[in-house]
């Protein structure tokens, strides 16, 4: 039975699962941000507050890290596996027509994984207790972020790396959990251009309304 | 003088089977374990044989060449495997699927033994279909066959046009089946160097390891050869290019009769040559008869591109010849008439060796859909290899060596004439005659390693219950490695100037212009002293590179060609012992008026048997024919 | 035609192996591409060198034998082709071509172009077959299958077993060429019976031999010399969590 849970498949299957509970927070995430858009603070700094105190919340939010950590964990130890099983590398780089992006899965990954790091320090540290700052208040930190230029752009460009990662990780998860034919895989490739476009537009989106009419 | 006895059981044709198998002698199963059997070769027959004899509980050891014994070259048959299921209500029986090989054959095949590979051919497709094999199906989900080779009934089982490779899957399946239950080791990338011969009985054989070079022993209670046909001993067949005679050969020189080797079908559709370089002829399937027409130019030298020549001046000379089969006449046949066209100067491509076959009116009849959906993957592949489109000019094709009726002589139980060694599949002589027809040679190759073999080989292991375990330190193993190992020595010690390969293509061009598909009294004498000549100018100007101890293509390339040699001189004597015409064996000499062939049944209706006899020619047995359940008849498709 | 080649050489699985160029004059486009190194072999040989290896059988694109990665493709740039039914025609005049052998952790060099994938072979052994004795099998027609069932796991079946799939792969992943033959059985009644423990074993086989996992790139399918589809690994999938 080990061998059946620790298998490569069997970690790419739980990967794909991770993968899509993710995705499933992601649109959440972004209606809590578009209400940064108002300028009261209240909606968001109150959403911000029911995120935190809410218990059903904190079980999912446990379940969100615990599903973080093992995408991540599961993404490293299978990358390294797959390092690892092409020891002498080519001379003339592969050719192969593949699906777009595929092949960056990890670097794509990574790099969002260092703006969740950030993000966690501007944020959810503050909350925990651990960074200094307003917890009552997010409203205004994220303001204050935003007024920061360099910032932005970082951040634009974490999300532009995530679209390119969301785009091959909806169908690939599909794939990976076998639900794939002739009719729905088309339908799947198509909202994940979708999703992987709308959903990083949609929080890149809310610094640039900020600057331009706030 | 050996003695040749056939062991055909009495009684009436249907009942021999059968009977046999009642009286045949067992092996108890705790015996068996006890008992080792070396098989040879990977193909639909050794894998097939391998994993039934590994399922019944011996200890089995399987060798071949490749780096996987998914790779025999079984894997290669396209057209389809024939049974006598009558699965099209057309009045099919095992009867007349055993008559239907014996007139193919040409009157040359033992009656007993071919009836009962039609006999065992619905269990093969029972077999194949149960483990997985994917043959093609009607919309009832039933098993769908068609009409193939020239018959008139539709037997033939087919999984597109790659019913070999599907076949071939299926008994290396069966026998991974085995490895996993430890019944069968596998030792791939090796090559049989010779059979070690012990009181006259087969016990082991001497192998090379082709990664390391290494010269090994292997011992057993029995050997069984499944090591294909000879066709390559023309340099350019559609055989695999590293099939070989070897194994056979070596039999052979350890006392097992080789029986009618000249007996070669040159199959009428193949790729022709496109340059002096070409390693291989691609086979196009037969198939492509049923709607292709075959033409050549009316004009002697006409080199207009094929579109421009008009329909009156060209010559559709199966038609022409042949009204009633036209351009589905035997194999032998059609490869006769493309030979005799491009002989007498009206061959087409570059150099003239080719006819067209022109599928320009089936399109205009059937429309391009329906060719493409017939013959869609093989016109890929015809345009992949020469850059020409088939759709919109006439293939070309020419014949080429394929498949080889002639090997080692086997009695009713597959035995040689050497106790304890086995010839089953395409190396064995027995059930094609002088002419296989289509396919029917993964029917026997199937049949022999499932369902034959299996029985049989335990009549000759009942007696060997009480011989221990064989152990690989006798005599004769010394000896026989050190020989082996000389040979090996001497190849790499010439280092003339000519390669294996360089010799091997003028070993082919001499057998095919002599002992080809057409064969006279002068030219086979001619082709005789060219081989010696040749086999001399060999011994003393090979060029080998590298070492022993190594992997070294050219040396495996070498010690096959020094085989093809002698071999190639077993078959020119065979050929021109048999001064009649039949199947695919033609002598110029021995033809009707209007250049059909022509069987002389009075002094010919036997098996040639040949005993080897060290540097002097061979001995010639004789197992006479006796046909007590046909009428011999002459095969006519005008 | 003229070409420039450079070629991995290598003496033996031990030794240290590099790329080595050499000049080719006098290649016909009618040749294959093995046809071509034979004729490269052919004047080593009268110059006293050694020639490449490579492994090559039947020549007709089916057996699987031969295989070589050429200028960054697996089987070379022409999709649906094998080596040896890769025609010069496809290379320009004066162009160079590099020649290296498969690249995999499970597939070590044995000389030269060869390269050992046994492991494909013990993958099969753990678990590709079904369990039917001959013998005992029922009459072939008592087994219905639909016709569009019994079409697709002809077209997985139709795998050769050349491993370009894992050479496609950058993470050196045989996934197409297990989920072949999981799907071949997998459509079939006769391989429903030992599905779970097939596609477990098979799995785990795979595993022990230190192939890398699929990432759903796709490069082996567009390498496939016989296009098998991707959907396959898709199939396998749902087979191995079925078998949980």
């Amino acid at each position: 039975m080990n061998k059946v849970l620790f298998s490569a498949v069997s970690k790419k299957f739980v990967m794909a699962l991770a993968g899509l509970f993710l995705l499933l927070f992601l649109p959440v995430h972004l209606g809590i941000n578009l209400m940064l858009l108002k300028s009261d603070p209240e909606p968001f700094n109150n959403a911000a507050h029911f995120m935190a105190t809410f218990p059903l919340v904190k079980v999912v939010e446990v379940l969100l890290f615990l599903t973080i950590v093992i995408h991540i964990s599961y993404g490293i130890i299978l990358q390294v596996r797959n390092w690892l099983a092409r020891p002498v590398r080519y001379a003339v780089r592969n050719k192969a027509d593949t699906t777009a992006f595929s092949k960056f899965m990890i670097w794509t990954g990574g790099s969002v994984l260092i703006f969740l790091v950030i993000h966690f320090f501007n944020f959810y540290f503050i909350k925990l207790g651990i960074v200094e700052g307003d917890p009552e208040d997010f409203y205004s930190v994220a303001y204050q972020l935003f007024s920061i230029p360099g910032y932005v752009i970082l951040y634009w460009v974490c999300f532009l790396l995530l679209g390119l990662h969301l785009y091959h990780a909806l169908q690939s998860a599909f794939q990976t959990l076998g639900w794939v034919n002739e009719f729905w895989t088309p339908v799947i490739k198509a909202v994940s251009l979708i999703y992987s476009i709308v959903l990083p537009l949609g929080f890149a989106a809310i610094p640039l309304i900020i600057w331009l009419f706030k | 003088m050996i003695t040749l006895n056939a062991k055909i059981p009495d009684g009436p044709l249907e009942d021999k089977w059968t009977r046999y198998k009642s009286g045949s002698k067992l092996v108890n199963p705790a015996n068996k374990k006890k008992l080792d059997i070396i098989v040879i070769g990977t193909g639909l027959s050794g894998a097939g044989a391998a994993s039934s004899l590994g399922e019944l509980g011996y200890n089995v050891k399987v060798f071949c060449y490749q780096d996987s014994p998914r790779r025999a070259h079984s894997v290669a048959a396209q057209g389809g495997i024939n049974a006598a299921k009558n699965y099209k209500n057309d009045g099919d029986n095992i009867f007349r699927l055993f008559y239907d090989m014996i007139k193919g054959g040409d009157f040359r095949a033992r009656e007993a033994n071919v009836y009962r590979i039609a006999e065992v051919s619905n269990q093969v497709i029972d077999h194949y279909t149960a483990i997985g094999v994917p043959f093609a199906r009607e919309y009832g989900g039933t098993l769908d066959t068609r009409s193939f080779g020239g018959v008139q009934v539709s037997r033939t089982f087919y999984a597109k046009g790659q019913t070999g490779q599907q076949c071939l899957l299926g008994a290396y399946s069966s026998l991974n089946r085995q490895i996993k239950a430890g019944t069968v080791t596998m030792f791939p990338r090796r090559d049989m160097l010779d059979l070690v011969v012990i009181d006259g009985k087969a016990r082991g054989i001497i192998t090379r390891n082709l990664i390391t070079g290494e010269i090994e022993r292997h011992s057993a209670h029995a050997v069984v050869l499944a090591t294909g046909g000879y066709g390559t001993v023309y340099y350019l067949s559609t055989l695999a290019v590293n099939s070989n005679a070897s194994a056979a050969w070596k039999a052979y020189k350890k006392g097992a009769a080789f029986a009618n080797p000249s007996f070669v079908q040159i199959h009428p559709t193949s790729i022709p040559q496109l340059n002096e370089f070409q390693s291989k002829l691609t086979l196009m399937s037969e198939s492509l008869r049923n709607d292709g027409r075959i033409w050549v130019p009316k004009n002697k030298g006409d080199n207009r591109p094929a579109n421009d020549i008009p329909e009156e001046e060209r010559d559709y000379y199966l038609e022409r010849r042949y009204p009633a089969f036209g351009n589905l006449v035997p194999r032998d046949v059609a490869s006769r008439a493309a030979k005799e066209r491009c002989d007498a100067g009206y061959g087409v491509g570059k150099t003239g060796l080719a006819v067209n076959l022109d599928f320009r009116d089936a399109i205009k009849k059937q429309g391009k859909k329906a060719i493409e959906n017939k013959y869609g993957n093989l016109f890929e592949m015809y345009s992949a290899i020469t850059g020409m489109n088939p759709y919109e000019v006439p293939m070309q094709i020419y014949p080429a060596g394929h498949y080889t009726m002639g090997g080692l002589w086997v009695d009713y139980e597959l035995m040689t004439t050497i106790p304890g060694l086995f010839a089953i599949g395409e190396a064995n002589f027995s059930d094609h005659g002088a002419n296989r027809l289509g396919a029917s040679s993964l029917m026997q190759a199937a049949g022999d390693g499932y369902f034959i073999l299996p029985v049989t080989i335990s009549s000759y292991l009942s007696g060997e219950i009480r011989t221990p375990r064989i152990p690989t330190t006798g005599a004769e193993f010394d000896e026989t490695e050190k020989t082996a190992r000389e040979r090996i020595d001497k190849l790499l010690s010439i280092k003339g100037k000519e390669t294996a390969s360089s010799f091997h293509k003028r070993l082919g061009k001499i057998m095919w212009d002599y002992c080809g598909m057409t064969r006279n009294e002068e030219g086979l004498m001619k082709a005789k002293e060219l081989v010696t000549e040749l086999k001399k100018e060999f011994w003393s100007n090979l060029l080998v590179t590298g070492e022993g101890e190594d992997l070294n293509q050219q040396l495996e390339k070498a010690g096959r060609v020094a085989d093809f040699l002698e071999l190639a001189g077993l078959m020119i004597t065979d050929a021109l012992n048999r001064k009649e015409s039949c199947g695919a064996h033609f002598r110029e000499e021995s033809q009707t008026p209007d250049g059909e062939a022509k069987r002389i049944d009075s002094e010919y209706s036997y098996v040639a048997a040949w005993e080897y006899n060290g540097d002097n020619e061979p001995i010639l047995n004789k197992e006479p024919l006796k046909f007590e359940f046909v009428e011999l008849k002459e095969r006519s498709y005008k | 035609m003229k070409l420039k080649l450079k070629i991995w050489r290598q003496k033996n699985a031990k030794s240290k192996g590099a790329f080595v160029s050499y000049d080719l004059d006098g290649v016909s486009p009618d040749m294959s591409f093995l046809e071509m190194l034979d004729l490269l072999n052919s004047r080593l040989i009268d110059d006293g060198k050694e020639p490449v290896a490579f492994d090559h059988d039947c020549r007709e694109g089916i057996c699987g034998s031969c295989g070589m990665y050429i200028n960054g493709y697996p089987h070379g740039p022409v999709p649906g082709l094998t080596t040896c039914h890769l025609s010069m025609r496809y290379f320009k005049e004066g162009e160079t071509i590099v020649i290296e052998p498969w690249r995999a952790r499970p597939f070590p060099v044995i000389k030269d172009l060869i390269v050992d994938r046994s492991a494909l072979d013990r993958i099969q052994v753990a678990g590709g077959f079904i369990s039917v004795t001959a013998g005992a099998a029922s009459e072939a027609n008592s087994i219905l299958v639909t016709k569009k069932n019994s079409d697709e796991a002809f077209d997985s079946a139709i795998c050769i077993g050349c491993g370009a799939c894992v050479a496609a792969c950058k993470n050196a992943s045989p996934m197409l060429f297990v989920s072949a033959k999981i799907s071949q059985y997998a459509l079939l009644p006769q391989g429903k019976p030992e599905a779970k423990e097939r596609v477990r074993a098979m799995i785990a086989e795979m595993d022990r031999n230190g192939f890398g996992n699929c990432s759903n790139t796709g490069a082996c399918e567009a390498q496939c010399p016989k296009q098998i589809k991707l959907l396959n690994i898709a199939r396998l999938n749902r087979e191995y969590f079925k078998a949980f």
